[in-house]
């Protein structure tokens, strides 16, 4: 499989390197619309791509799509999206479609103060299979800022979608991402969470609904926790389809004065439902906090649901090993620290493995 | 000519005194055996002139190629020249054996090995493991033929070896002790070896030996005489025993 280059450098345009560059939140409007009309002549008839409020108008039954899967009134940040937003996107791959492509989305945060709400709705229509990676990227300057976001996924009967959301934000941003997935018979989803800069404070909680039979779920994470950084990440999976299987897998790194939380929750709701968390904690100094919270849940006879959890400090004879092959102790840090991160929990393709590698790499090095 | 001298070092482990007042010294160019029980110190002996943290010297005095290396850290020894094989080195999740070796050679993860590089890798029967996380699911034969080619990327002056040949089979012994023969004889590189067995000999060249007792030297002569009289005696018999010299090598006696 290969990744369409085209997109991704014009994503990387939009997104990735803008925050190095002053870039007007209105030049970015309009490179953004490039990419959603771009991305939609390259996926022609694959894939659909829009603005969320726009796709309401053009779509009656898309209304019906709308805060399905998250409650408006579960919080105060979604009330927030409720009653005021800006957008978000609309993406619709369509059935027995096969796709992979890195999407730079929405969100990149230029103006100062700047309150962001969107509401994403994403819908893999029946026996589609994609790989979508979208990251969120912010201005460097922007001296505070929150992102409210909503999104609502639908994994309709034997589709897959293996969906990245890469966070790259500044060291002001509140993030509240609120999203919810519904899964159908024998679909898959594969929600994968990758976390690198320092950030103020994020708390998310995603939840994915196994009604289909056979569905499955897998949420991966991989979370670096630097700065003053309070992460609280969690995911809940209720399986409430015959045979339905979650799995939970988090790498997690904590150094200098970050709070990480590291969640979550499998509901074991039918009598043959299957379940497995793995939380593994870093920490590299003694001012880090890392603190792992697993839940299961047992509504029916036979279900399985198993969880391993590690939290430790970095192994000193680890470091001690490599420094006999003449690394110096901060190489020998870093070396543990890109392994442990390990992108391949992801279950991406080797392409998008090796892009995601690049990323998390870079802000390992960079710290 | 010594390469690395040792005078009355004295080391702890969590507050217990392991090695007790050792003194002595390595040839340049040479290959030198240590014999000793389990528990006897030897790992401690290695550990601390590599300079591990767990390894308190509590007094003593190492040079290692004219310069004082007491209080040096572990990364400054290897990058003077002075590696070490673990007996079980850690297992590193996600860091693959091919980015160590390169490490080891002093590329980056982008370099590619060269043709020489392979057909060593290839002769360590370890191209298969290339992707592999270091140490994870290796086995033992495994292990430890991945530490040896890792020190001999190293390009070290002295080879501290700890245990190469245990629980390795016949085949994976004659690689290793060759390869190690080889890289020693081709360099001028100096070595001390760990053993428990006396089979290494048959393919490492060493005309020193000498037993560790009790955290003391015992007993310096020719390694095969000391296995032979291990294996006749025993090493509590042994140390007690007719060819005792326990005040060093006879290359040090003229110093």
């Amino acid at each position: 499989m290969k990744v369409p280059h085209q997109v991704l450098e014009e994503t990387y345009k939009a997104g990735m390197e803008a925050d190095e560059k002053d870039r007007s939140g209105t030049f970015y409007h309009v490179d953004q619309s490039t990419i959603y009309s771009k991305v939609n002549e390259l996926f022609q008839g694959k894939i659909e791509l829009m603005d969320t409020k726009a796709a309401l108008q053009k779509y009656s039954w898309l209304g019906e799509y709308m805060w399905k899967l998250v409650d408006k009134d579960k919080d105060e940040f979604t009330r927030k999206v409720a009653e005021d937003w800006s957008g978000g996107y609309f993406m619709q791959i369509m059935p027995g479609a096969e796709i992979t492509f890195p999407l730079q989305s929405c969100l990149l945060i230029t103006q100062k103060n700047l309150e962001q709400r969107v509401h994403n709705i994403i819908i893999a229509e029946e026996g589609s299979k994609a790989h979508i990676i979208t990251s969120c990227v912010q201005h460097s300057s922007v001296p505070k800022a929150s992102h409210l976001g909503v999104s609502e996924i639908y994994v309709k009967k034997g589709a897959t979608l293996n969906f990245t959301m890469i966070h790259q934000w500044s060291e002001n941003t509140l993030v509240r991402p609120r999203s919810a997935a519904e899964i159908g018979d024998r679909a898959a989803f594969v929600s994968n969470y990758v976390c690198m800069r320092p950030v103020r404070d994020v708390q998310m909680y995603p939840a994915a609904f196994c009604k289909g039979a056979d569905s499955t779920v897998s949420f991966n994470s991989i979370l670096y926790g630097h700065g003053n950084s309070l992460l609280d990440i969690g995911s809940k999976a209720v399986l409430t389809g015959k045979g339905s299987k979650a799995e939970m897998v988090s790498r997690a790194i904590a150094r200098e004065g970050s709070k990480m939380i590291i969640r979550g929750l499998i509901d074991g709701g039918s009598a043959d439902c299957r379940g497995h968390l793995e939380c593994r904690g870093l920490l590299i100094d003694d001012e880090a906090f890392l603190q792992s919270i697993p839940e299961l849940i047992a509504r029916k006879k036979g279900v399985e649901i198993t969880h391993e959890a590690a939290v430790g400090k970095i192994s000193e004879k680890e470091i001690t090993y490599l420094m006999t092959r003449k690394m110096s102790r901060d190489q020998a840090v870093s070396l543990i620290i890109r392994g442990f991160m390990d992108v391949s929990i992801l279950g991406l393709p080797d392409a998008l493995n090796a892009e995601i590698k690049k990323i998390v790499e870079a802000s390992a090095e960079a710290s | 000519m010594s390469i690395l001298k040792v005078e009355d070092l004295s080391v702890k482990v969590e507050d217990k005194l392991i090695l007790k007042g050792l003194s002595f010294s390595l040839k340049s160019g040479e290959s030198h055996i240590l014999f000793g029980p389990n528990g006897s110190g030897k790992t401690t002996l290695v550990g601390a002139l590599m300079g591990l943290p767990q390894f308190e010297i509590t007094s003593g005095k190492v040079t290692f190629m004219g310069i004082d290396i007491t209080v040096k850290s572990v990364e400054e020894r290897a990058k003077l020249g002075m590696v070490m094989s673990f007996q079980n080195p850690p297992e590193i999740t996600g860091v693959k054996l091919a980015d160590l070796l390169k490490l080891c050679l002093g590329k980056s993860a982008t370099d590619a090995f060269s043709e020489e590089e392979k057909a060593l890798i290839d002769a360590f029967r370890l191209t298969a493991f290339l992707d592999r996380d270091i140490n994870v699911g290796f086995s033992g034969g495994e292990r430890k033929r991945s530490e040896i080619l890792q020190l001999i990327f190293l390009k070290p002056k002295l080879l501290l070896l700890d245990e190469p040949d245990s629980g390795v089979d016949v085949e994976s012994l004659r690689l290793i002790a060759g390869e190690i023969q080889r890289y020693v004889e081709r360099s001028g590189s100096s070595a001390l070896i760990i053993t428990h067995k006396g089979d290494i000999l048959d393919y490492v060249k060493a005309k020193y030996g000498c037993i560790l007792l009790d955290g003391k030297f015992h007993c310096f002569t020719h390694p095969t005489r000391i296995y032979e009289e291990i294996k006749k005696l025993g090493y509590e018999e042994c140390v007690a025993c007719r060819i005792r010299t326990t005040e060093g090598w006879k290359f040090e006696q003229g110093k």
